[in-house]
């Protein structure tokens, strides 16, 4: 009877599971991050709301939480790990959202600006004769021409040297040999110069060649040479990397020599992403300002002679109408965003057909 | 992987332990060189490699002879320097050292504001992120980099400068007694911090996306090594993914730090700067100016003397952003993992 009463008395162990205990349950994360976004929110409700402090607060609110409450439950390594875990996902979002940011605003404030009549019309700031008077015609047609003049120069003498160039360090340079490792190191130094010391050197150039009167498309397509090349070699490279040593074999196997291998086999092979390559490099120029700036100067005229005389283009349209405004302040504000926005719709169009062609055209197999 | 590395531009040449690269001398001879084509065709390739060498010496010599007159002018007796944007130095020196040490400022605000941010992104989507969504978070970050700089500029106008505006107020307010929050505080807010976020901003993707790939390239047995030994995430990346990738994230960074002392159109549409030696974070007017954006405004209204002068501004510009990006690829080449699996090969695989 007393052994009864003792077995009875003495409460039942709880069933412990080992593998769960000092743990806190799955989903804590999100409940954290909702009850102090919660908090967070109501507490600056009382004090003025504002979306940057709140979003900022919850994060430290639910980085402090989880901290706390991993190092009561858990162990304090875990509670290392949550936070740190929860610092990188925040650094993550306080990328994006500058990157959301620019593109709302971008889009805001040009497309009040962007119409059929911006694209085709030349704008700029007219004085009427007749009137007295400054006119001010929104347009961008010299500018869209210049960019696309200037970029399309700059594409046709830096593709082919570009891709040249990768034949030879894939194909042809000896690993060791000094050739080899110099332009591969000046091409990855090349990459880093700055965009605007490229335009300084077409400036310079050019006002050797022409003299003072130097400002010219042909110019400005030169300086981008030598930001777009290093990035032209970079990604053939890249891509001849990838075609596999038994195609070139089974070519030289036929008796094809070696300059016919390189054109028919392995160009070809690679040939979707060599272009994948070229057009995002065209989308990683078209959107420099300072060397176009330099090199090709500004103006409100229309010229479609990329070998005299100054050009417009739309990244320095956007410059100018800030910096450098018309009588009509606000007019030329509105034109640089108009331009702005033209320019980010343009860069979109390449980055998205780039990826299409990769899509499309990638070799059967390769993936 | 034709798109990230091709928008990087330059992550090839920094990640270490890539395949090791394809010895295509090595290749069989195909026995004739000796046709045409194939003489012409070699003649055109090792011709474009050595013009590739031309137009960087290119650069140096133009540079060099535009900007000689300038440099070597009297600058006190010389009445086309006297006056305009070059007024008021006695010489070239006095007036690039100013300009040297704002653009090295600004560009080490937006290194200490965005590196560990882009370290941590580059974590984040190579160790934290679900592994189906990576992808498509790198290729988010790599739109940052396509998006064009003077987009940038002029989002720093109007959302940057007012959005940090009651921060400086605050940093003036309480913490004015540190000489870098000194002076009188912005009301527009052009200042050289609002210039240092928005480069921050445009350094991120390149910092990310060379990390990134370095992170990825961990040996993974390291990484399970940890693991298998009861490490929380966080510890095995501290012990076996920083480690292996310490001399990658050093030369992302100092990449980093080459891109945001040549970026112009930020610091040019942005701060409202003069050429004097300031560290003063919140004040405008008062900030130094770099070399870059004093070129971008100078340049237009200089007379030909005053350009050779910026000439040489942007000479010693190519000088210093050449000695980063130099230092950046000599750091992966000397202690790289790579060149640690060259040296040591047996090490490594005991």
């Amino acid at each position: 009877m007393t052994a009864g009463t003792l077995s009875d008395t003495r409460e039942p162990r709880p069933r412990v599971n080992t593998l769960t205990t000092g743990q806190l349950p799955r989903l804590i994360e999100l409940w954290l991050v909702l009850a102090s976004a919660v908090i967070t929110g109501l507490g600056l409700l009382l004090v003025g709301f504002n979306l940057t402090g709140w979003l900022v607060l919850t994060a430290l609110v639910y980085l402090l939480a989880i901290g706390v409450a991993s190092g009561l439950v858990e162990s304090r390594r875990k509670a290392t790990d949550r936070v740190i875990r929860g610092v990188v996902t925040a650094a993550f979002l306080l990328a994006v959202a500058p990157l959301i940011s620019t593109l709302v605003t971008v889009v805001m404030q040009g497309i009040g600006q962007l119409n059929w009549t911006f694209i085709t019309q030349t704008g700029g700031s007219k004085f009427n004769m007749d009137t007295l008077k400054v006119v001010n015609t929104p347009g961008a047609l010299q500018a869209v021409v210049g960019t696309l003049l200037i970029t399309g120069i700059a594409a046709l003498i830096s593709v082919p040297i570009g891709i040249l160039t990768a034949v030879y360090l894939t194909e042809y340079a000896l690993v060791r040999s000094p050739l080899r490792r110099a332009v591969t190191f000046l091409v990855d130094v090349m990459t880093g110069i700055p965009s605007i010391v490229a335009g300084l050197f077409a400036f310079s150039l050019f006002s050797l060649i022409v003299g003072p009167k130097a400002f010219s498309g042909f110019s400005a397509s030169i300086a981008l040479c030598v930001l777009m090349i290093p990035i032209v070699v970079r990604s053939t490279e890249e891509m001849l990397r990838l075609v596999p040593m038994e195609l070139r074999e089974a070519s030289y196997a036929l008796g094809v020599t070696k300059a016919l291998t390189i054109i028919k086999i392995v160009l070809r092979t690679a040939a979707s992403g060599i272009v994948t390559g070229v057009v995002l490099a065209v989308a990683r120029v078209i959107g420099e300002t300072a060397p176009i700036f330099i090199a090709a100067s500004f103006t409100d005229n229309f010229n479609a002679n990329p070998f005299a005389g100054p050009m417009q283009t739309l990244p320095v349209l956007a410059y100018t109408g800030y910096k450098f405004p018309g009588q009509d302040i606000a007019a030329s504000n509105a034109s640089a965003w108009g331009a702005a926005l033209l320019l980010v719709i343009l860069v979109i169009i390449f980055n998205l057909s780039a990826r299409i062609v990769a899509r499309l055209f990638a070799p059967k197999g390769a993936r | 992987m034709s798109v990230d590395t091709a928008s990087t531009g330059s992550s090839s040449g920094v990640g270490p332990g890539r395949p090791a690269p394809r010895e295509g001398g090595r290749s069989p001879r195909a026995g004739r060189v000796s046709s045409t084509g194939d003489r012409i065709f070699l003649g055109l390739s090792s011709g474009s490699a050595i013009l590739i060498m031309a137009i960087l010496a290119g650069v140096a010599i133009f540079l060099i002879i535009k900007a000689l007159p300038a440099i070597t002018a009297n600058w006190q007796t010389n009445s086309a320097l006297s006056e305009g944007p070059t007024a008021g130095f006695p010489n070239f020196w006095a007036y690039v050292a100013p300009l040297l040490w704002g653009t090295i400022w600004s560009a080490v605000i937006a290194l200490i504001l965005g590196a560990p941010v882009a370290v941590g992104i580059a974590l984040f989507i190579s160790h934290y992120a679900p592994r189906r969504l990576a992808g498509a978070l790198g290729y988010l970050v790599d739109l940052l980099a396509a998006v064009p700089s003077i987009v940038f500029g002029l989002w720093g106008i109007i959302v940057i400068r007012p959005f940090l505006l009651p921060l400086e107020r605050f940093l003036n307010e309480y913490l004015g007694w540190i000489p870098l929050f000194s002076g009188e505080v912005s009301t527009t807010g052009s200042t050289i911090l609002a210039g240092g976020v928005v480069l921050a901003v445009m350094m991120l993707p390149i910092i990310t996306a060379i990390t990134r790939e370095i992170f990825l390239q961990t040996p993974r047995l390291h990484e399970e090594a940890a693991l298998a030994l009861g490490a929380t995430r966080w510890e095995m990346v501290r012990l076996s993914v920083f480690p292996y990738a310490r001399s990658g994230m050093v030369s992302a960074i100092l990449l980093g730090l080459g891109r945001a002392l040549g970026e112009t159109m930020a610091i040019a549409l942005i701060i409202s700067p003069s050429i004097l030696f300031s560290a003063a974070l919140v004040t405008e007017g008062r900030n130094s100016q770099t070399i870059a954006a004093n070129i971008a405004l100078n340049f237009p209204i200089a007379t030909d003397l005053q350009r050779s002068a910026l000439i040489g501004t942007g000479l010693m510009l190519f000088v210093v952003s050449f000695g980063v990006n130099f230092l950046a690829r000599a750091i992966v080449a000397r202690t790289g993992p790579g060149a640690a699996r060259r040296q040591r090969p047996a090490k490594r695989t005991a």
